[in-house]
């Protein structure tokens, strides 16, 4: 790999100990790759904050400096950790303190991530602490090269904002904040953006639910690579696509997708397939349509629903006033819980217009910083959860050993008020 | 020592030599929401090898699936104890190359002839992940 004069000198310890181990690190994963060079970036969001039980061995052994060492840069020696060298944030992590008794979640480890907030902020990391950065102040323009984790995040950044990254790990990303540098490589150069399969949606996509399930069937049929789709979609908005994204990036690995007309950079289906002979389209029929409804459903068995979760990505604004408005007046069914999950920026809006309240005077709960998947707890004794979400519905399970039933907002908010799962295929 | 059966080359991303049985996959493997890292093991229930612990074997699969977690939490079973002896797979993301490099096991990446025809569970395996080359050493037991 071709390395210019500044990164040969952060490689060989003029900026720190640290910086160097994170070139070193940089190094060893762009020649992995096959990259030819790295990339300059100004904007990183990653992990470092998250608990886990490796992590707080390592803090046990010499404090976050050793936990950031062994897992943000792959190096066992003694390192200093300096400022971020460019713009980082913190993704979602685990529970904060207001989840704290809601589940067998452990004091000790909300403590600690709170503790690893205060040492990463000194160190310049905001900490946005959650999976969608693009809702609360980490918008990326058009060509940005960013080096972003979170499937989900990373799908959106590249496909619906055109910026660039590909999707990093807590090691890259680790690296990239104290060098500003990433492998070019992957979704950085145009001629990998272009699609690569076409697929059609003659079943309908016009609501949220519908995005969801699309992007599921999306994903299961490309895997890794980059589809362009096309269908009588109207207009998404950022829910959809965010749903959408965060779908194709369970079943498979989307990183990138073009929506002709829509997404910006694919003013047409030919400029979608940068000038290439444009394939023979897959079909997304009812059929199609029918098997991710029962797939996502195939978790499910009995109908008495215990956990409702939505916000998976975190919930947008308008989310959490559509779920205040179809609880207001209402109450939850004794013995069942409905959490959503969003940013905690989002969250002091909602308090600002009174969501909050609606959906806590209806029992719900509006929380912050994570989701059940990422701290692997729910409610005690949940068994049976329901949700809008098709990537919840489909990692819940597998980490909770819970069963699951996927289906619409209003389905979601008719199981929390009834205890009862009477969501159909529609 | 009896001549190996097959050699497959490839390219070394990760160094080091060692010699483990196969677990083979077809299906790509998830990190969050795929993996154990307490006993290493799949917990993806559509996944063929639902509930197969991987430690200490060398995991021949197509690559990495799902979320940006991948690499974090094959890092996470090197430190648990519970990490693969080896990998080897064929399709190049972020994810697998540096769950490989984090997990600090040899790895050989685009081998031929293809791992997942040439490679059946239960052989023995030896990959030089310096060399880059996959050497099948012996044949499982037929079943």
């Amino acid at each position: 790999m071709q390395l210019t004069d500044d990164e040969l000198r952060m490689r060989d310890g003029a900026e720190g100990n640290a910086v160097a181990a994170a070139m070193d690190l940089l190094i060893r994963y762009g020649e992995a790759l096959g990259a030819e060079r790295l990339v300059d970036t100004r904007n990183v969001a990653g992990t470092m904050t998250q608990p886990s039980p490796a992590k707080a061995q390592l803090v046990r052994e010499g404090g976050w400096a050793k936990a950031y060492a062994v897992i943000n840069l792959d190096s066992d020696d003694d390192l200093d950790i300096p400022r971020m060298k460019v713009p980082t944030c913190q993704l979602q992590h685990g529970f904060a303190e207001d989840a704290d008794g809601l589940t067998s979640y452990s004091k000790q480890s909300i403590e600690l991530q709170a503790d690893a907030e205060s040492y990463f902020s000194e160190r310049g990391v905001n900490i946005l602490a959650t999976c969608t950065p693009y809702q609360v102040g980490n918008l990326p323009v058009r060509g940005e090269h960013v080096a972003w984790m979170e499937s989900s995040a990373v799908v959106y950044a590249n496909s619906v904002l055109g910026a660039r990254t590909n999707c990093e790990g807590g090691a890259s990303t680790g690296a990239a904040g104290l060098t500003g540098k990433i492998p070019y490589w992957g979704n950085h150069i145009t001629e990998n953006r272009y699609a690569t399969h076409l697929l059609q949606a003659d079943a309908r996509v016009a609501t949220f639910q519908d995005w969801g399930m699309f992007g599921y069937y999306v994903g299961e049929i490309v895997q890794e690579a980059r589809p362009a789709v096309i269908g009588d979609f109207g207009q998404p908005d950022l829910a959809d696509l965010k749903h959408f994204g965060a779908a194709t990036a369970t079943s498979g690995g989307v990183e990138i997708y073009h929506i002709p007309g829509i997404t910006p950079e694919a003013p047409t289906l030919e400029a979608a397939f940068g000038g290439a002979a444009v394939p023979e389209a897959i079909r997304y029929g009812e059929a199609e349509r029918r098997w991710v409804y029962e797939t996502l459903n195939a978790q499910g068995d009995s109908e008495d629903v215990d956990f409702i979760l939505l916000g998976c990505p975190h919930a947008s604004l308008d989310q959490i006033a559509q779920i205040a408005h179809l609880l207001e007046g209402r109450r939850l069914h004794e013995g069942t819980e409905l959490w959503v999950m969003t940013p905690r920026a989002l969250r002091t809006m909602a308090d600002r217009n009174g969501y909050t309240d609606t959906i806590t005077r209806a029992g719900g709960k509006l929380l912050t910083d994570s989701c059940p998947a990422m701290s692997r707890a729910a409610p005690p004794g949940t068994r049976v959860f329901a949700t809008d979400s098709a990537k919840q519905a489909h990692y819940l399970p597998a980490i909770l050993g819970i069963e699951a039933w996927f289906g619409t907002l209003a389905e979601c908010v008719d199981a929390a008020v009834t205890g009862r799962w009477r969501g159909e295929f529609a | 020592m009896t001549e190996p059966v097959l050699e497959l080359r490839g390219r070394g991303i990760v160094g080091g030599v060692v010699e483990a049985e196969a677990l083979v996959t077809r299906d790509p493997i998830s990190g969050f929401g795929g993996i154990d890292v307490a006993t290493g093991t799949v917990i993806e229930p559509r996944h063929e090898l639902f509930g197969v612990c991987f430690t200490g074997k060398v995991l021949v699969f197509p690559g990495a699936k799902g979320s940006s977690g991948w690499s974090g939490f094959f890092q996470s079973t090197r430190l648990m104890g519970t990490a693969p002896a080896a990998m080897v797979f064929n399709v190049i993301t972020t994810k697998a190359v540096l769950g490989a490099i984090v997990t600090r096991i040899p790895t050989v990446v685009e081998a031929s002839p293809d791992p997942l025809d040439a490679v059946r569970t239960g052989d023995l395996l030896r990959v030089d992940g310096d060399s880059g080359v996959v050497t099948v050493l012996r044949r499982a037991a037929q079943p």
